[in-house]
């Protein structure tokens, strides 16, 4: 049969943003796979380079806003490494359990994609729903659904309001039994398992060698996350246990999220008992040093760096972005090769794409 | 019960944390001994700090020395390829971090502003190939023996190099 | 009788137009059905399934249960050709315009233009970049702007309510308008 290219985007319901993937089908197997990015493209880098570093905070939550928190305390993160601030105990403490809400928020985002995409409108309905109580609480800390600005350099914009504890451990408590309930769903639909297990393998040489990581890599069994090996904020006091899966499908990745959401919930209860008093807040010279720093996080979607070069301004000389879905979707081709068209929506789906850091 | 199991878990994870700590020590001793007589004189800067070391290479030696990293010291993640423009030359800044041993690692490289070329690192790091595409997209580098060197993020008929500083964005 | 299949097109055509677009028979099933129809339309407003940016996250979560955008009617299609409304939710770079345009031009009449966010209307935080039109109406006329970055989903409900607001107030008929816009 005769092979021909098909074009999948850059509107498709599939992408979940704006991107194209230019598959080679012999039949209904795919032989070859090109994606195709760059039509979120907003120039941030050269952006920055026009901006002082307060001013940064903001733009810097667009650039994934599916988990746009991360990002914006990425930002504070190296600016403070580059300045060698100290910031309280309590703004870490803040930090960290925001982090933990915002990855929460974000995989019950993907599960809600994801099920819409495969079938399961079931799915969608109920995670936008619980999503809705976390956004509630990250409302009354921040003032805004979806891009924060909460964090600052030299801390965190302001204290918890009161009532703030009571009402995220009544959220984390009622969370955990729905999370019960998205299993069995999941669990028992033939459909979903059919469609996820044994699809868009990547072996564990090939997630390495990729540059992959983040839940992607580790449902491929490599057991590797920053908070755990090479630990920033108070990480370190914190118990729980990175989740990986031998199974290197797009139902290990499934796995994979779904255990870290519960890990999330550990991490949020342990934060809010460990809180010391003390002030959010330090003040942060206008007038950044020379020199560089690097900041390294683990975003719900994988590893994010900034990398920052100071020449001795107020506005940094060079801020560079890396993306962990720039990356993971380079190594599209492996998971896709073999497969059928119908199984691109579940692979792709899986990786979990938001094109606002691919694209920067 | 529930104390003694905390107890356990904490004191194994800090035993990991110290088994963690000696290892990425003895990786970076071993890199500061061994490697300025594996490359050379072409390595010009070494410093290794907190599991972080820093080196500055010749553009010659980038390749080789990113293969002794990758095979003797087991530096197997290439994180990120950052490209920056001082006014007379640029700068690549490699980042590189190893699975096994914890360590991260920072290659700089110096390359003339009016040669712009230097070896990719593609046959090592599959992860390459898009760090390298967006270099060349954004600031003109021109990587050698690439699979597929085109632009990534911006048209492919797109004349300039928006990240080098000559480029004005208009402010106003 | 005898005609090729061409030729009785233009012939049906020319006499349907002669008696109902452009007679009075036409104008009175016009003036008795108009409400109806626009009852109709208001009621279907199907918007297209493009998400470009944070706006989009926001208008999937305008149809969750907190929100819910289906009760005025509002579904989303996949392709062009069924849908009635373009919701542009982010900012456009130079690369989107020639295919959103396509998109647009592949839309059947009626059809209307949302520019949700900052980034839609004006470029947004980005308008300073050198790959980002500053405005979806810099190339597609667009009906309803709602501002916000990003749209609160009742933002956004609001915004539906105001673009069924005035397809109200054009009290366009079926028979005797031309629908047809540039």
């Amino acid at each position: 049969m005769a092979e021909m290219w098909i074009n999948m985007g850059p509107q498709h319901p599939m992408t979940h943003g704006l991107w194209n993937l230019r598959i080679k089908v012999d039949g209904e197997i795919i032989v070859d796979a090109v994606p195709e990015i760059g039509y979120l493209h907003r120039g941030m880098e050269k952006i920055f380079e026009h901006r002082t570093y307060p001013q940064i905070g903001p733009i810097t939550d667009r650039l994934c806003y599916g988990s746009s928190f991360t990002w914006n305390h990425l930002y504070c993160l190296t600016i403070e490494n580059l300045m060698k601030l100290e910031i309280p105990e309590r703004a870490k403490y803040i930090r960290v359990m925001v982090i933990e809400m915002q990855r929460i928020a974000s995989h019950l985002m993907w599960i809600a994609a994801y099920a819409a995409d495969l079938g399961l409108l079931a799915g969608f309905l109920w995670a936008m729903r619980e999503r809705e109580i976390f956004l509630d609480l990250m409302q009354a800390l921040s003032g805004s659904r979806l891009t924060y600005n909460y964090a600052r350099i030299g801390g965190v914009a302001a204290d918890l309001p009161s009532d703030f504890e009571r009402d995220a451990l009544r959220a984390v408590n009622y969370f955990e039994k729905k999370l019960e309930e998205y299993e069995a769903l999941y669990r028992d639909s033939k459909i979903f398992l059919m469609r996820n297990q044994g699809i868009g393998v990547l072996s564990k040489e090939d997630a390495i060698n990729r540059g992959v990581t983040g839940p992607t890599l580790r449902a491929s069994g490599v057991k590797y996350d920053i908070r755990k090996d090479q630990p920033y904020e108070v990480y370190e006091e914190i118990d729980f246990e990175p989740q990986s899966s031998p199974d290197c499908d797009c139902y290990g990745r499934y796995v994979v999220r779904m255990n870290e959401m519960r890990e999330s919930c550990k991490i949020i209860r342990q934060a809010l008992s460990k809180m010391p008093q003390g002030p959010v807040r330090v003040k942060t010279p206008l007038i950044g040093p020379q020199g560089d720093a690097i900041g390294r996080v683990e975003d719900p979607r994988g590893e994010g760096i900034m990398y920052v070069i100071g020449d001795g301004s107020e506005k940094p000389y060079r801020l560079k972005v890396r993306s962990p879905l720039f990356v993971i979707l380079s190594a599209a081709r492996q998971m896709l090769v073999g497969y059928k068209i119908a199984d691109v929506v579940a692979i792709m789906g899986s990786i979990d794409v938001c094109m606002g850091e691919t694209d920067k | 019960m529930i104390d003694l199991e905390t107890e356990l878990r904490s004191r194994i994870d800090g035993l990991k944390r110290k088994i963690v700590r000696k290892a990425v020590a003895t990786c970076e001793r071993r890199i500061e001994r061994e490697l300025p007589e594996k490359i050379g004189k072409e390595l010009s800067e070494l410093h290794a700090e907190k599991g972080f070391i820093r080196m500055r290479v010749e553009r010659s030696s980038i390749l080789k020395l990113c293969r002794l990293l990758k095979d003797s010291y087991k530096f197997n993640h290439l994180s990120l390829i950052t490209t920056v423009d001082w006014d007379d030359r640029f700068e690549l800044v490699y980042h590189l971090f190893s699975y096994p041993y914890n360590c991260a690692a920072e290659i700089k490289v110096e390359i003339p502003r009016d040669d712009p070329k230097v070896d990719s690192v593609t046959p090592l790091w599959g992860g390459a190939n898009w760090h390298e595409r967006e270099a060349y997209d954004m600031m003109g580098i021109v990587f050698l023996n690439h699979p597929d060197l085109r632009r990534i993020l911006l048209p492919q008929e797109y004349e300039y190099f928006p990240l080098r500083k000559d480029f004005k964005m208009e402010l106003e | 009788m005898l005609m090729r299949s061409k030729d009785f097109l233009a012939w049906a055509d020319d006499w349907f137009g002669r008696v109902l677009k452009k007679s009075t028979l036409g104008r009175a099933v016009d003036r008795v059905f108009t409400d109806f129809f626009t009852w109709a339309r208001i009621n279907s407003l199907h918007p297209l399934h493009f998400g470009i940016m944070c706006c989009a996250i926001e208008m999937a979560a305008a149809s969750a249960p907190r929100f819910d955008a289906q009760r005025l009617g509002i579904i989303y299609r996949s392709t062009p050709r069924q849908c009635d409304i373009l919701l542009v939710n982010g900012p456009v770079s130079k690369k989107l315009r020639p295919d959103l345009r396509r998109l647009y031009d592949q839309m059947a009449d009626p059809k209307w233009v949302i520019a949700m966010g900052e980034c839609a209307i004006s470029g947004g935080p980005f308008w300073q970049s050198y790959s980002i039109v500053e405005g979806v109406d810099q190339f597609i006329p667009v009906d309803v702007y709602i501002p916000g970055c990003p749209v609160r989903p009742e933002a956004m409900i609001e915004g539906f309510v105001k673009l069924q607001e005035k397809i109200r107030a054009e009290k366009k008929g079926l028979l005797t308008e031309d629908w047809v816009r540039k």
